[in-house]
């Protein structure tokens, strides 16, 4: 975890570094301490937003609400894989994995909840990230202030961002030890780096849905119009969705007796619409990190399966498996960004 | 920097507007407006609400671009060079807000980290500068329990935190008691003679703007109407230049008045009035004079031996002027230039 938050924040620093450099320097300019010693303004809104979250009710109450949720789905899992092993049927291979996927039934698996409150926690932190600031009054004193309005959309971004990270890696981690304390398995490095991919997918995942709520703060004026679009999309996707491709799978789809291509392709194009929603996105490539078995995420023939070993993909090609999801999932991110940047960028800034 | 004279030295201009346009749809906010400020002057923008005072104030910062014409902050061009401008230019937007659940202190530091200051520097620039602006003592308390004149003047420090060398009010004085108007606008008249800042603030009130401001700009309907100090406004907008003097004294005599009205270029009087419950039974007339005759119509009234109790001399102020232009409204007004 701690890795990744340094290698995280290095990167950031380069960032804004590498924007620090295309500035004039602050320093010919009057008093001698200025440009020296302090951090850039990037740094200061990061540091200032940070805080902020941290200190916040909402943040509290949603860190409650997520951890407890993770807690019931260790329960679950460890549950589950006590009653496999005893009736002998459970997989040993990757049964540390199962602390993730695994559970008997009671309540959804860790995997589930992350992509069903994951989303709450990225509006909950971005849906009023500019248009409180607006209506505070705030905004136009900040950007009085020698601040890049990129900066200062991408601060709001990063420090979110990083504290959603934060929170993942620790639950994640949190639910590893548990884990193996009440199992008593340990994890193979392979299972170890699943999971440290697990969440970078989950953090991006979280990301898309914060940054399409900072887009909403950007757009919407009220706090609450933002917010109530942002849970309206969330909702959408993560329960109206399904059912409403199930409906047009039904309505569109072949005879049974069709031709193999024609039921194939019918199969592609569900697969496609299904594809647009972000969470789908993530649970496929959930569940190929998760679950190693998992050796496809469309449709196969029979003549494609015979002669394959039935046995786990290694890391890399769960990885490669998962690809082209992720990079759907960051690809989402920075439409939602591009959007809000432009719109951000050309907005004028006036008191309240 | 300490300005020697009450007028600012005619140096160089710090900012500098030329046919500065801004077009809403099809409303104009502002209007091919040219405006030159000098360093270390104090300029009132005067003008109604909605005469495009704010609009004028965005452009300059850099905050909406115009729509035609071309604004110079400090030699610079706001909509190309937005940061180097804002480095130099301190800008307090009308009703300012503060995060509220942070402290004054906080609020001032978290200013001077986006200025580049680092912790130390800037939490004592923080504490000298709320000192200055008389919140030394709350300094530790949140900005959400300022009342309205505090966190105006927690503004004023928000502003002087970068040591700008422009600073720009809109609005200052908007909603703040009778008393907090006054230590505010003696606020920014020191900030600006000790340190030589230029100074440009907005406002709809005349008197505030008459008290401090070396040059007004009478704003209305996206036009400058008119440009200068008072009295030259009033030159500007009034020909005639007659000026009144006001004489309160007692023993007074008809032969003072005839010879009062005989000084040069009188041109009429109000009959000496009784001032109930004075306790020399003083009277007070008022002379209209073509020029300044005050310490003539003075010696008179001290040679003809009545005992003179106080002399005033009544100039166009901008009252007359405020009235005729933003208080007429509609049309006419136009007609009346």
């Amino acid at each position: 975890m701690s890795e990744t938050i340094v290698s995280r924040g290095g990167y950031w620093k380069r960032l804004s570094g590498l924007l620090g450099d295309r500035r004039p320097s602050a320093e010919r300019f009057e008093s001698a301490n200025r440009g020296k010693g302090g951090a850039s303004p990037f740094r200061a809104i990061v540091a200032k937003e940070f805080g902020d979250h941290m200190r916040s009710w909402r943040f509290v109450i949603l860190l409650g609400i997520v951890a407890l949720a993770c807690i019931g789905s260790i329960y679950a899992a460890v549950t589950a894989i006590q009653a496999g092993v005893q009736s002998g049927q459970a997989d040993d291979e990757y049964l540390f994995l199962q602390m993730f996927t695994a559970s008997d039934g009671t309540l959804p698996t860790f995997v589930t909840f992350v992509s069903f409150l994951g989303p709450l926690i990225g509006i909950a932190l971005g849906f009023d990230a500019v248009n409180s600031e607006r209506n505070k009054g705030t905004l136009s004193r900040l950007l009085s202030q020698p601040v890049y309005r990129g900066d200062f959309i991408l601060a709001k971004f990063a420090a979110a961002l990083l504290l959603i990270a934060v929170v993942l890696f620790s639950l994640g981690f949190l639910v590893m030890g548990l884990g193996l304390v009440t199992i008593g398995y340990p994890p193979t490095p392979e299972e170890a780096m699943r999971v440290v991919l697990f969440l970078l997918v989950a953090v991006v995942f979280v990301g898309f849905w914060l940054n399409l709520s900072i887009l909403f703060s950007i757009c919407f004026r009220q706090a609450a119009t933002s917010a109530l679009s942002g849970i309206a999309l969330w909702l959408f996707f993560s329960v109206f969705y399904s059912m409403i491709t199930g409906l047009i799978d039904k309505a569109t789809a072949p005879a049974e007796s069709s031709a193999f291509s024609v039921l194939l392709r019918h199969y592609e194009q569900m697969l496609l619409l299904n594809r647009l929603s972000p969470s789908y996105l993530f649970s496929e490539a959930t569940s190929t990190l998760l679950m190693p078995n998992v050796r496809t995420l469309g449709p196969l023939t029979t003549e494609q399966v015979v002669g394959a070993i039935a046995s786990p993909l290694p890391l890399l090609q769960s990885v490669l498996l998962s690809w082209p999801q992720l990079v759907g999932l960051l690809a989402a991110t920075m439409v939602c960004f591009g959007l809000s940047y432009a719109l951000f960028m050309r907005q004028e800034i006036r008191s309240r | 920097m300490e300005r020697a004279t009450d007028y600012p030295p005619s140096g160089k201009s710090v900012i500098d507007l030329k046919r500065l346009t801004k077009r809403y749809g099809g409303h104009t906010a502002v209007n091919g407006l040219n405006l030159t400020i000098e360093r270390g002057e104090i300029f009132g923008l005067l003008g109604p609400n909605g005469a495009g005072k704010t609009t004028t104030i965005l452009m300059m910062l850099g905050l909406t671009e115009p729509t035609d014409g071309t604004a110079r902050v400090c030699g610079l061009d706001p909509a190309r060079q937005s940061l180097e401008v804002k480095r130099r230019v301190g800008y307090m937007p009308d009703d300012i807000g503060f995060y509220d659940d942070r402290t004054a202190l906080d609020n001032l530091m978290f200013t001077a980290s986006l200025n580049g200051l680092n912790a130390q520097e800037g939490r004592r620039r923080a504490l000298e500068l709320l000192d200055r602006v008389g919140l030394g003592e709350a300094a530790g308390k949140k900005a959400g329990t300022f009342s309205r004149g505090m966190r105006q003047r927690l503004g004023i420090a928000d502003v002087l935190i970068k040591k700008p060398e422009v600073v720009i009010l809109d609005e200052p004085t908007l909603g703040i008691d009778p008393e907090g108007v006054r230590e505010l606008l003696q606020l920014i008249r020191e900030m600006s003679r000790n340190e030589g800042l230029t100074v440009l603030l907005s406002s709809h009130h005349l008197h505030q703007v008459q008290q401090i401001c070396d040059r007004v700009g009478l704003f209305v309907r996206g036009e400058l109407i008119a440009c200068g100090d008072v009295a030259s406004l009033a030159r500007q907008l009034d020909e005639d230049g007659s000026v009144t003097v006001e004489i309160e004294a007692s023993c007074w005599t008809e032969a003072l008045t005839e010879r009062l009205k005989s000084l040069d270029g009188f041109i009429g009087s109000g009959s000496p009035v009784r001032l109930p419950g004075h306790p020399e039974e003083a009277s007070r007339a008022s002379f209209v004079f073509g020029s300044d005759q005050t310490s003539d119509a003075a010696k008179l009234v001290i040679e003809s031996g009545a005992r003179l109790h106080a002399i005033r001399r009544k100039q166009y102020g901008l009252d007359d002027i405020y009235h005729r232009y933003f208080e007429g409204g509609g049309s006419h007004e136009r007609n009346n230039r």
